[in-house]
């Protein structure tokens, strides 16, 4: 594989220093995945705090998750794994050649993006409830009842997990869209399709995030 | 492909502002350290000036505790968590792997500016008042009493953490993924496997310490309740955070280091590495472990007994790999024809300076001693033998023997050995005395102190000093020899590695052609057969 | 390399079980179950993020060390979580410490 270096591979796709499509495919799989192993440690360290206190105040988080809506939360839920599916078969087109493969793979693409709009529409009116019911942390808090002081604590890890989870989506929306305007122009097939794989691998990530804060956060004794 | 080296052209500042190339952004990270490095040090002078006199006279007790702030800050965000990874790795991972680069050029360009951009808000914090919490951050001092730009500092240090994680990203998918043919895992310097070691650590545990110092930003910010007591929250918490990241910190700090010690000793003394598979596998052994004894920190903060304990005996556990070695470089050593060149004498210092903090290290893994010398001066000469001893030996080391490679000259020997002892000198006598000061019970972090302890705090002034002219030294020379250094060929130690088969300073794509490899590494072992047989 | 991929019919097949599984925990968690209801949410939390990176991201199909990152972030987030409730589960125990 040594001196080939520089030869053969489509013009602009293959970067000076790798050696063939595939180093470079490997290299860029593998860096993604690494990114998302530190994003679990990131995540990691808000849940950790999670579940500390909900150890602790048992009673207090589940009289704080259930001023959450559970329907807005699985509806969200159901809207963020059809996100994932089409991120899937995104991937699975990109792979191929042709145009009409190029057309489902923008076509998928563009409803990745627009599920997780629909999501974070979903989450900006949820978060607009939460803000009048004076649930925000803070000197503003309002709570009724006896828990008053851990629902607080409850709604920070709330507004944490679930803001960042959002700004992650943003992010990944933004990229989506770059991504699918790249495609429409014929940019990925069979031999390069690195891009629209790591940011199928990101997508999923954030989606695997959600699918632990649903429960978290929402489903907290909800039996009594 | 140009054989022109990588200093030489492209030429012009934007060139160097816009490289992708692994040796430039070296260089780039080599300037910043240094910066921080210095301004780091300008904050240990004014320490060590207060302490001369056991009253509080020259700055008031909260200017006091804004000093030794920012200069952990510095140090340890700035200087010694990036120096060895981003300065001698980045030149040097992909050339011992004979790789044209690293696997993504233009994030590792990303890594030193949001470096720059991290640093510059943390600047901005020293400059606007600075901070009062110690470089640890803890609740609930940090979110709701100090009067310190915390939030900015924060937001500064939370930022630099990326730069680390892109680094140790870069590493990982380098060294799995550019390896020239014929370079097996077992065939790959120690410095490779340090440093594949090092870059789990950062990619792990930097995430831990960026969402912790988040929180602490949203509770002193925005109100929001995480560790906040009045709240119900638990600041001990936070420190189970921030130690979680923070202990292993050390080992990103030291374990880069232990990379350059074994490329020094096998190359001075003129041997492969005694136990090459125990030493490798130790780096990985000290990764993994690092993460398990994070409580040692905690012993007297009201942690559980019964964690302090299991935290107390892991602590334990994880000198062993280290232990390891340590008794590796000397076993090498041993019947080596040793050359005591400058390299080798701060390797020689690491290995002594290195042996002393860890030990000193098991003293306070020690449960019940802990709780005697906690928080005392012993603790700050424990970690300054270590990251100073340690850390700053190896990088001296490590940047005088590729230095050659690095800047294609030599540096005067005799300047450069009467600086290493210097700094061995001025070294001891700052940090010796305040073993000696926090077992008699001088508690960290206060101005002033009882007048019985004078002497031993003027020895520790006079030594750090005479530590700083050690320091200025090799500055002076390094930038004199890279325009009257007398040019050096290929490889001017005869050493092995694939980094001194290539001109010195190399060419922008580091290997005319892709190396094969056909042996292990360190391969003196034919001369020496020659010896004894 | 290039494994083969699951087609777009194995991923809808995962999709309608993600979808079952949401119902399943919605509704588990209104059953009364008590205190075995949080250990049945991470369960099936678990189970669906397990059947994400194995399908959806192609762990399955891909080489062996990327699954060995995959479960790096999980352990490591495991030592952590597990740590620290080492001390805060035990810091009751020893009443005359407390004291
Ligand atoms: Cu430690």
């Amino acid at each position: 594989m040594a001196e080939a270096g520089h030869s053969q591979a489509p013009v602009s796709s293959l970067k000076h220093h790798f050696d063939d499509m595939e180093q470079q495919q490997a290299a860029s799989t593998l860096g993604m995945w690494v990114f998302l192993a530190t994003e679990v440690l990131f995540f990691g360290g808000a849940l950790t705090v999670y579940a500390v206190y909900r150890l602790v105040y048992p009673a207090a988080f589940s009289a704080a998750s259930n001023h959450l809506d559970v329907r807005i939360g699985a509806v969200n839920t159901v809207v963020l794994i059809g996100s994932s599916l089409t991120m899937a078969i995104a991937v699975w087109s990109a792979r191929r050649n042709g145009p009409r493969s190029t057309r489902m793979l923008v076509g998928s693409l563009a409803m990745t993006a627009l599920l997780g709009s629909v999501f974070l529409a979903i989450k900006a009116t949820e978060y607009s409830a939460k803000l009048a019911a004076g649930l925000f942390p803070g000197p503003a808090f309002r709570f009724p009842g006896a828990h008053a002081r851990p629902a607080e604590l409850f709604y920070s890890l709330y507004f944490v997990l679930t803001g960042l989870h959002a700004l992650h989506l943003a992010i990944g929306i933004g990229v989506v869209a770059v991504v699918a305007a790249r495609a429409a122009r014929g940019r990925y097939d069979l031999e390069y399709h690195g891009p629209v794989e790591i940011t199928g691998l990101y997508w999923h990530f954030v989606d695997v995030v959600w699918i632990f804060l649903f429960p978290l956060l929402y489903l907290v004794g909800r039996g009594g | 492909m140009s054989a022109e080296s990588y200093l030489a052209s492209p030429r012009g500042v934007r060139s160097w502002l816009l490289t992708t190339d692994h040796k430039r952004i070296a260089i780039l990270y080599l300037v910043s350290v240094t910066l921080f490095f210095f301004l780091g040090s300008a904050f240990a002078v004014a320490i060590r000036l207060e302490l001369l006199t056991p009253a509080g006279d020259a700055v008031q007790a909260d200017t006091y505790g804004r000093l030794f702030t920012m200069h952990g800050v510095v140090m340890i965000f700035f200087f010694l968590i990036p120096a060895i990874p981003t300065v001698l790795g980045n030149f040097l991972v992909p050339m011992m792997i004979g790789a044209r680069d690293l696997a993504f050029p233009r994030l590792n360009l990303l890594s030193w500016y949001v470096y720059v951009l991290g640093a510059s808000i943390s600047l901005w914090a020293i400059v606007h008042g600075g901070v009062d919490t110690g470089w640890t951050f803890y609740t609930p001092f940090s979110t709701t009493y100090s009067n310190g730009a915390v939030v900015t500092t924060g937001i500064g240090v939370f930022i630099t953490g990326f730069s680390s994680i892109l680094t140790g990203l870069n590493f990982i998918v380098t060294i799995h993924r550019m390896r020239a043919p014929g370079l097996g895992w077992y065939r790959l310097p120690l410095f490779i496997w340090a440093h594949y070691a090092t870059s789990l650590m950062m990619v792990l545990g930097t995430p831990v310490i960026a969402m912790t110092l988040l929180l602490v930003v949203a509770e002193r910010a925005l109100g929001l309740g995480i560790f906040d007591p009045a709240r119900g929250g638990d600041p001990i918490l936070f420190q189970h955070l921030f130690w979680f990241y923070s202990h292993p910190a050390v080992y990103i700090m030291v374990l880069p280091a232990m990379g350059v010690i074994s490329e020094l000793v096998t190359a001075f003394a003129k041997k492969n590495i005694f136990g090459y598979r125990f030493v490798a596998w130790a780096s990985i052994a000290i990764a993994v472990l690092g993460f398990f004894v994070w409580g040692h920190h905690m012993f007297v903060s009201g942690q559980s007994a019964y964690a302090g304990m299991v935290f107390s005996a892991l602590s334990f556990l994880v000198a062993v790999p280290s232990a390891i070695k340590v008794f590796n470089w000397t076993a090498t050593l041993y019947r080596g024809s040793v050359s005591f060149r400058t390299p080798m004498l701060y390797a020689f210092g690491f290995i002594g300076l290195f042996t002393i903090g860890g030990l000193t290290g098991l003293f306070l893994s020690a449960l019940g001693l802990d709780v005697h010398v906690h928080d005392t001066y012993f603790v700050v000469a424990h970690f300054h033998y270590i990251m100073v001893g340690g850390t700053i030996m190896a990088f001296l080391g490590g940047l005088h023997y590729w230095w050659p490679k690095i800047s294609g000259s030599s540096y005067p020997e005799g300047w450069a050995r009467f600086s290493a002892l210097v700094i061995f000198v001025g070294f001891n006598l700052t940090f010796f005395p305040q073993f000696l000061l926090g077992y008699l019970g001088m508690p960290r972090r206060y101005h002033a102190y009882p007048p019985e302890l004078q002497v031993l705090n003027v020895m520790s002034s006079a030594g750090a000093s005479i530590l700083g002219v050690g320091y200025l030294i090799p500055m002076v020379y390094l930038f004199w020899s890279m325009r009257y250094g007398a040019r050096v060929a290929a490889n001017p130690w005869g050493a092995s590695g694939l980094e001194w088969t290539t001109p010195s300073p190399p060419p922008t794509c580091n290997f005319e052609t892709t190396p094969v490899v056909t042996q292990d590494p360190y391969t003196y072992s034919s001369e020496e057969a020659q010896v004894v047989g | 390399m290039a494994p083969a991929h699951p087609s777009p019919s194995i991923y809808v097949a995962v999709f309608m079980t993600l979808v079952g599984l949401t119902a399943l925990t919605v509704w588990a968690a209104s059953a009364h179950l008590g205190a075995w209801s949080g250990v049945i949410a991470l369960s099936i939390a678990t189970t669906k993020a397990t059947l994400v990176v194995l399908y959806f991201m192609h762990v399955r199909y891909g080489e062996r060390f990327i699954a060995v990152v995959a479960v790096a972030g999980a352990f490591w987030l495991a030592i952590l979580v597990v740590f620290v409730l080492a001390d805060v589960l035990t810091r009751s125990w020893l009443p005359i410490l407390v004291r």
